[in-house]
């Protein structure tokens, strides 16, 4: 079976707590905790990193490369962080986290009664969140 | 990766789905009319118009930053120009002008020519002192709060 394009996606608030998680069928499925508590780790490093960064100005840690995985993670102004773990070398994630963005200011920020930084529980933006992540995955199939 | 070019306000206007002009305008007078009926206090209608707005523009802002592709501005000149020229002609179609700048560049004024919320609005006598269009100012001040400006 062909791999997914991503393997897991976490959106975190301003604050570091994570607000969705959503895993693509990838071996590392974690439980709630366990994915709150990376989240929150997340947030950390990311927060620490701009300090550590030797540039002025820096937002923070855009991409991590590993053996077996890439995160590609992206920024609001806003504070809000979408982070997308993957197989390594996948291209063009930046556009899909610019695509996920775009989606959340839509489905989730114009829902009326989503609250602001609680937990996304919005059946529009899952909906569509998964079209664009299929279609992202049809785009790399067929290069 | 190279940051993306900021659109213009006009480009991103084309590009929203639209809604009828007179609807908008007359939605906005009936809440306004029906909170002067709930509340009566012309400061009070004052007050929930702006809470509205600053509800908006919590919200509001991701959708200004993710459709405009700006980075962040250097000093509040720039964020007023911003606002001015891609926020405003972004989401009403009207570009409006930053003017009055105090001595040291942190108050000014953003003038509306063409505000579509007032098409065909008189304000009667009784009606003195209330801030008819005060949920944009309530929309800016939570827009630029959620990317950590405070202003008054």
């Amino acid at each position: 079976m062909a791999a997914a394009a991503i393997c897991s996606l976490f959106i975190i608030n301003k604050s570091g707590g994570l607000i969705y998680y959503k895993d693509y069928g990838s071996a590392g499925r974690m439980d709630t905790n366990d994915s709150l508590r990376v989240a929150s780790l997340w947030h950390s490093m990311h927060a620490i990193s701009q300090q550590l960064s030797p540039t002025v100005g820096c937002s923070g840690i855009e991409l991590l490369e590993a053996d077996s995985f890439d995160l590609h993670c992206f920024q609001s102004l806003t504070g809000t962080k979408f982070f997308v773990v993957c197989e390594p070398g996948m291209p063009h994630m930046d556009a899909l986290l610019k695509v996920i963005y775009e989606l959340y200011t839509d489905y989730v920020l114009k829902n009326p009664f989503y609250e602001m930084e609680m937990p996304i529980r919005c059946e529009l933006f899952d909906v569509n969140l998964s079209q664009a992540v299929q279609k992202d995955r049809g785009a790399f199939l067929g290069r | 990766m190279p940051a993306a070019a900021p659109r213009s306000g006009d480009a991103i206007f084309a590009s929203v789905e639209h809604v009828n002009a007179e609807l908008f305008t007359l939605t906005y007078g009936a809440i306004v009319r029906q909170l002067l009926t709930d509340l009566e206090e012309v400061d009070e209608v004052n007050k929930q118009l702006d809470q509205m707005g600053y509800n908006i523009g919590i919200r509001l802002i991701d959708e200004f930053l993710a459709k405009a592709n700006v980075s962040r501005c250097v000093d509040f000149k720039e964020t007023a120009e911003t606002i001015a020229k891609v926020g405003f002609k972004m989401f009403l179609g009207v570009t409006a002008s930053v003017t009055n700048w105090d001595a040291d560049g942190t108050c000014c004024s953003i003038v509306l020519e063409d505000n579509p919320l007032v098409d065909f609005v008189e304000l009667p006598d009784t009606c003195q002192g209330l801030y008819y269009c005060n949920v944009l100012s309530g929309v800016i001040r939570g827009a630029l709060e959620m990317v950590s400006v405070h202003e008054d």
